[in-house]
């Protein structure tokens, strides 16, 4: 076997997005010599994307909110089967971290006062996001990125992990190739974090990248860690829908926050009819009404279109459904309307949402100043992830840690928006403090070099395949992606998720055949033959953790079982590698919730 | 549907040349639509930077008929595709493969200039009290996406190569947003003048007419900086002054 290269780091992250960052930023501060890895250029990942804002109850709109509030907002969108210690310590030190960002140089919207100003969202009680117009995204992680550089972390760019290193029970150290000459790269390390986001490009209309195909949670399942509420995914209910090019690109919510409305083709709010007995109570009775919480009347409820995610993008496709859909198979997303109320409203919108703006006028040829948009439901993010401990963030492998949307417990059956990057900050922090803290206590690590052997030939394996010339590595992509969106999307049911277990079966034989054409050198054919094998795995996790969930609970509706069923509410399901290499799925009995945290429940209403 | 001609640049550092492709477009695609078609259908290694295909990353940055563009923001419709497409690697940097350039230079550039550096925080919590109208300009400078378009074309990197000399306009779009930050304490201004090569700029302003932000990097960002610097070190007035009211 040819050489590679060797790198010792103390810790070791996998993942530059706002998690890995976070975790890097941290260990490094103990003073330990700290590697941090990712598949694009820095300042690429996903968190660049981010449009709407970092949840944390800062309190600076609406003097109401603290910890308390977000905390119980996040446990009901998440239908109470979260984590909730994650959920209390999210909570609690998000104000913190944003605090912290705007120490490192972010520069939000500002309030009247000089404060960092808070938006609008779903499920959300209170205006919560701290935001910069609407892309909060690259002021995180240019923010993180800058302030990183300058803490003596190796970065390794463009770099792709493809298997993680034990040493007995422990986590040892990592193999990665390098994208530009092919060329492996072997980690050696004390801990591990993984922070590699989620695995959106198992569905065929999503808002992620070509990055998302749930490296992350493939390694850790192959290295013996549990996987844990892997049957939500969340179906952002606006994504652009035309023209077809465009299709699955995020409208982000901020549209609705601040005050856009969704409408079917006979112009009516169709929210209006369809809200859950749990949020009638927080819930505008009318459009006056939504429309003076808008504006930060503090008597007033919030519009019907920020109810949670789950149950917007469901109503959407039930409008579709039922013939009161666009042209071209979506409902209306209305800002335009606002002129009726704003004297200035297309210089607001202009400011408040500049990316969609220009996003809209470039790709679709469309002013949404002046006319409604078209949108549909889009893939957008795992709720599911790595099972770990609520403070440490270590998965069930010692020494492997994980955050950020890789990790998972947090937000349960729903993940309110402008949870994820709150959650990047507070647990990415301190999944990096207790790495380094674990590096520390455990010291040093063996790694195998038959072990790291038969990574680099399974790696290099797709060379010696042929390629079809139909069904390469794109197309089963494609096929899978297909039949994920088909079979095991926004509306479920037992018979069809069989079907798709079939067809991943079937798809995963084609996928151990097929090759890659060219040589090593950037070559993003042999790129995604190996990714294939991630998605296949994550897909494969997704539609056996949907079957075993017999009910419809947040981002799960089963036709089969249309009900939220208060036994399930107990369980949270996990994925687990057996011995023999087949998928196990069991149920883990939820916590008991202290009975300080149900009272904060209860009193929220 | 038609079929459309491309034509796209194949190659290593070693060299390379354009190939033709032909593949099916449709209604709004973007050049991206088109490279990710061919790349799945008939050169599944060709290699491309992207990802997500709305103009927020600036992963995507590439020659499209001559012309440096965000290959996810230019629609096809745009182009007058009788002809066919050419699209070729930025050229200023190191070409790694096919669409694919070695820009990590840039990261270096901007690695040396000075981070941010706050001033005590103004209130009990660690927060600052600042106002909107205090960072509308830094805020411009902060949609920065690192597309490193307007790197590319300044002649100053691109034809002389003075990279060792000058940061580039995107660099001094980032030094601009922290000189003019409100909350900043460190002085870049020496730097500026010598390590960063700001009077190697002159202002052609090349670098704004390709940035797919709108930023306007000489007026608002370069044009300011040249200002600041001239005022210290070429203006006697300014300079005493400066050095008065430091002490104090
Ligand atoms: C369009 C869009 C808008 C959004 N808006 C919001 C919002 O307003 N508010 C909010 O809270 N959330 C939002 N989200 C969700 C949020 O942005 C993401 O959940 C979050 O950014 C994920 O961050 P992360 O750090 O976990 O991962 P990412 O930022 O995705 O980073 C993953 C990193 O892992 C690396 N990586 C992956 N696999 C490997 C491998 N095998 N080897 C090496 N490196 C690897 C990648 O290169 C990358 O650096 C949005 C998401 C999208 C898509
Ligand atoms: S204005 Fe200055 S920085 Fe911009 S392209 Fe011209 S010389 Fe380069
Ligand atoms: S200033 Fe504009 S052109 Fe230059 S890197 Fe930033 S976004 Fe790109
Ligand atoms: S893919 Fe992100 S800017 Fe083009």
């Amino acid at each position: 076997m040819e050489a590679h290269e060797i790198f010792e780091h103390d810790v070791l992250i996998i993942g530059a997005g706002g998690a890995g960052l976070r975790a890097a930023i941290e260990a490094s501060s103990t003073g330990l010599k700290v590697g941090l890895v990712c598949k694009s250029m820095l300042g690429k990942a996903h968190t660049v994307m981010a449009e709407g804002g970092i949840a944390a109850a800062l309190a600076n709109v609406d003097e109401r909110d603290n910890w308390k509030v977000h905390f119980s907002d996040t446990m009901r969108g998440g239908h109470y089967i979260n984590n909730w210690r994650m959920a209390q310590i999210h909570a609690k030190e998000a104000p913190d971290r944003v605090r912290e960002l705007e120490a490192w140089g972010a520069v939000f919207d500002r309030t009247k006062d000089g404060r960092i100003l808070q938006r609008n969202f779903g499920g959300h009680k209170y205006p919560r996001l701290a935001h910069v117009g609407d892309r909060t995204g690259l002021e995180m992680i240019r923010t993180l990125q800058d302030h990183g550089i300058h803490q003596g972390i190796d970065v390794h760019m463009e770099v792709t992990v493809v298997h993680l290193l034990k040493d007995g029970d422990r986590i040892s150290g990592a193999v990665a190739y390098d994208r530009e000459r092919g060329r492996f790269r072997v980690f050696h390390a004390k801990a591990v974090v993984l922070a590699t986001g989620g695995i959106g490009r198992a569905f065929r209309i999503t808002s992620n990248s070509w990055e998302y195909t749930g490296d992350g949670h493939a390694l850790a399942y192959n290295a013996g860690a549990d996987l844990i509420d892997m049957e939500f995914i969340q179906f952002h209910p606006t994504g652009m829908i035309w023209p077809p090019s465009v299709r699955g690109i995020l409208v982000t919510e901020g549209v609705r926050g601040e005050g856009g409305i969704l409408l079917n083709n006979k112009g009516e709010r169709f929210l209006f009819g369809n809200i859950p007995d749990n949020y009638k109570a927080q819930t505008a009775a009318d459009a006056e009404e939504g429309w003076r919480y808008v504006l930060g009347d503090k008597d007033a409820h919030r519009p019907p279109e920020l109810l949670t995610r789950d149950h917007v993008a469901r109503c959407i496709v039930q409008e579709i459904k039922e013939g009161r859909g666009s042209p071209h198979g979506g409902v209306f997303l209305d800002i335009a309307w606002i002129k009726e109320k704003l004297g200035n409203a297309e210089e607001h919108i202009k400011r408040k949402l500049p990316s969609m703006y220009h996003q809209f006028k470039q790709l679709a040829g469309l002013d949404i100043t002046r006319e409604p948009m078209e949108v549909g439901p889009t893939t957008h993010y795992v709720m599911g992830g790595v099972l770990v401990e609520a403070d440490t963030q270590m998965s069930t492998v010692p020494g492997l840690f994980a955050c950020g949307e890789c990790g998972a417990g947090i937000n349960g059956a729903n993940r309110l928006g402008g949870n994820s990057l709150s959650d990047l900050l507070v647990l990415g922090q301190r999944a990096g403090q207790y790495a380094a803290k674990f590096a520390k206590d455990k010291g040093d690590t063996r790694v195998d070099e038959e072990e790291i052997d038969a990574a680099k030939r399974e790696a290099l394996a797709p060379f010696d395949r042929p390629v079809p010339d139909a069904g390469n590595a794109y197309q089963i992509q494609y096929e899978l992606q297909d039949a994920m969106q088909d079979l095991v999307g926004i509306v479920r049911n037992g018979e069809e998720m069989e079907r798709a277990l079939v067809k991943i079966g079937e798809l995963k034989e084609k996928a151990q055949k097929v090759g890659a054409v060219g040589n090593r050198e950037y070559n993003p054919g042999w790129h995604t033959v190996l990714d294939l094998g991630n998605l296949l795995t994550v897909s494969e996790a997704v539609a056996r953790s949907a079957l075993e969930r017999k009910e419809s609970r947040g981002a799960q509706f089963r036709v089969d079982y249309p009900e939220k069923s208060e036994e399930w509410g107990k369980y949270n399901v996990t994925v687990r590698r057996g011995p023999d290499g087949s998928m196990q799925i069991n149920r883990i009995p939820i916590l008991e919730m202290p009975a300080e945290l149900r009272e904060i429940i209860t009193q929220m209403g | 549907m038609a079929k459309t001609k491309f034509k796209i640049w194949r190659g290593n550092e070693k060299g390379g040349e354009l190939e033709e492709y032909s593949t099916e477009t449709s209604e709004g695609m973007v050049v991206l639509d088109a490279v990710h078609q061919i790349q799945a259908e008939s050169a599944n290694d060709l290699a491309c930077r992207w990802n997500c295909k709305a103009g927020k990353c600036g992963s995507c940055s590439a020659e499209v008929n001559g012309m440096p563009k965000l290959m996810c923001m230019t629609r096809l419709d745009e182009l007058p595709l009788e002809e066919g497409v050419t699209i070729e690697p930025i050229k200023t940097f190191p070409i790694i493969k096919d669409l694919v350039t070695d820009i990590s230079w840039n990261y270096r550039a901007k690695q040396k200039i000075k981070p941010f550096k706050p001033r005590p925080p103004d209130n009990e919590d660690g927060s600052w009290t600042f106002y909107q109208e205090d960072i509308d300009r830094v805020q411009e400078f902060r949609k920065c996406i690192e597309c490193f378009l307007c790197q590319n074309v300044c002649h100053v990197l691109r034809e002389h190569h003075l990279e060792d000399e000058f940061i580039g306009p995107s660099a001094l779009v980032y030094t601009a947003a922290l000189e003019m930050h409100p909350l900043d304490t460190e002085d870049r201004l020496e730097d500026l003048k010598n390590a960063n090569g700001i009077g190697y700029c002159n202002i052609t302003k090349c670098c704004t007419q390709v940035c797919p932000e709108h930023i306007t990097i000489t007026d608002n960002a370069i044009i300011p900086l040249k200002e600041r610097v001239v005022d210290r070190y070429y203006d006697p007035v300014a300079r005493i002054w400066s050095k008065l009211t430091r002490r104090s």
